[in-house]
């Protein structure tokens, strides 16, 4: 899958999870900041990411993950 | 609407009643037991072993593969392994643990991410008095229990957000075959009670049956004793 992909459908389950517009996803989107997100909306986008990557993410890699882009790079380097 | 309502330990005594309660509802009814059985009007019934997370997980994803996000998850199934504290074994200490503690966490755990994505539920421990009133016997039974309180609270605090309240209802002396083999200790019990008399499953599906309902949508992190009295002021 090459990054354009995988960003795609990342974006995908950020619109779902967070119910924000297509365009306010970007690599620079803070979660809490620019998306409105709070810790269980984190945990529900992880989630839903580990199902659609089909990918494990380990508790302590959660802290790691304050922007869009974060969680892309983390979830990317695990395909 | 017919909610989806999972119910844990729905074999028989209090479980049943519940299970009983939300068919007469005309609720989508989940019953899970060791055994496997459940009262005839579940829509589906699962053999699980709520102290193995793997049993729960697979249960739970069945379910809601076929009925959807789960509603209403009351935590029932527990055991008892009485026995005076000197002479508790390991292994009386940890069955308890295992189903009573373990399993609810479990349990809870497993229904959860399908009530935060759904943005409502209702998570039901059935607790018990025990741990208010200091049951001789029971020092495995009365921890477990005193710590579903601690668990509904942190899981109140966590999902409060999404609409989902958590509560836990502490039955007194209810009649059932986990109270039949108490023996002069029912007597004593019994004594004991205000209003003088034992409690039915029923008396505990009712509570049950209202904090699930819409009545009680403001109603999270409480505990409801329904006891007679037995545990009053605790």
């Amino acid at each position: 899958m090459d990054r354009n992909e995988a960003f795609a459908k990342l974006t995908d389950n950020v619109v779902e999870v967070l119910a924000v517009e297509p365009s306010a996803v970007t690599m620079e989107a803070n979660f809490f900041d620019d998306l409105g997100a709070d810790s269980l909306d984190l945990v529900e986008l992880v989630m839903a990411l580990e199902e659609t990557f089909n990918v494990e993410v380990g508790e302590d890699e959660l802290k790691d993950i304050s922007t869009v882009g974060a969680a892309f790079e983390l979830i990317y380097a695990k395909l | 609407m017919s909610r989806h309502v999972i119910v844990t330990g729905a074999s028989r005594g209090i479980g049943a009643a519940i299970a009983q309660h939300f068919i007469d509802l005309g609720d989508n009814v989940v019953g899970m037991s060791r055994s496997g059985t459940a009262p005839a009007g579940c829509v589906k019934s699962f053999a699980v072993d709520v102290s193995d997370s793997a049993s729960v997980n697979e249960a739970v994803k069945a379910s809601i593969e076929a009925l959807g996000p789960v509603e209403v998850c009351v935590v029932n199934a527990g055991v008892t392994r009485d026995g005076l504290a000197m002479r508790m074994t390991d292994e009386q200490w940890r069955e308890v643990m295992a189903t009573d503690l373990d399993g609810a966490f479990y349990t809870a755990r497993a229904t959860m991410a399908s009530m935060v994505r759904n943005r409502q539920g209702s998570i039901i421990f059935i607790g018990s008095i025990s741990p208010f009133i200091g049951v001789p016997g029971q020092a495995n039974y009365g921890a477990a229990k005193a710590g579903l309180v601690g668990l509904a609270r942190s899981l109140a605090q966590e999902v409060a957000s999404r609409s989902i309240t958590v509560n836990v209802v502490a039955p007194g002396l209810i009649e059932t075959d986990m109270t039949s083999d108490l023996g002069p200790a029912k007597d004593q019990m019994l004594a004991m009670i205000p209003m003088g008399r034992i409690g039915q499953p029923s008396d505990i599906a009712g509570v049950v049956g209202f904090l699930a309902s819409n009545h009680a949508r403001y109603i999270t992190g409480a505990v409801i004793a329904s006891d007679g009295g037995l545990a009053l002021g605790h």
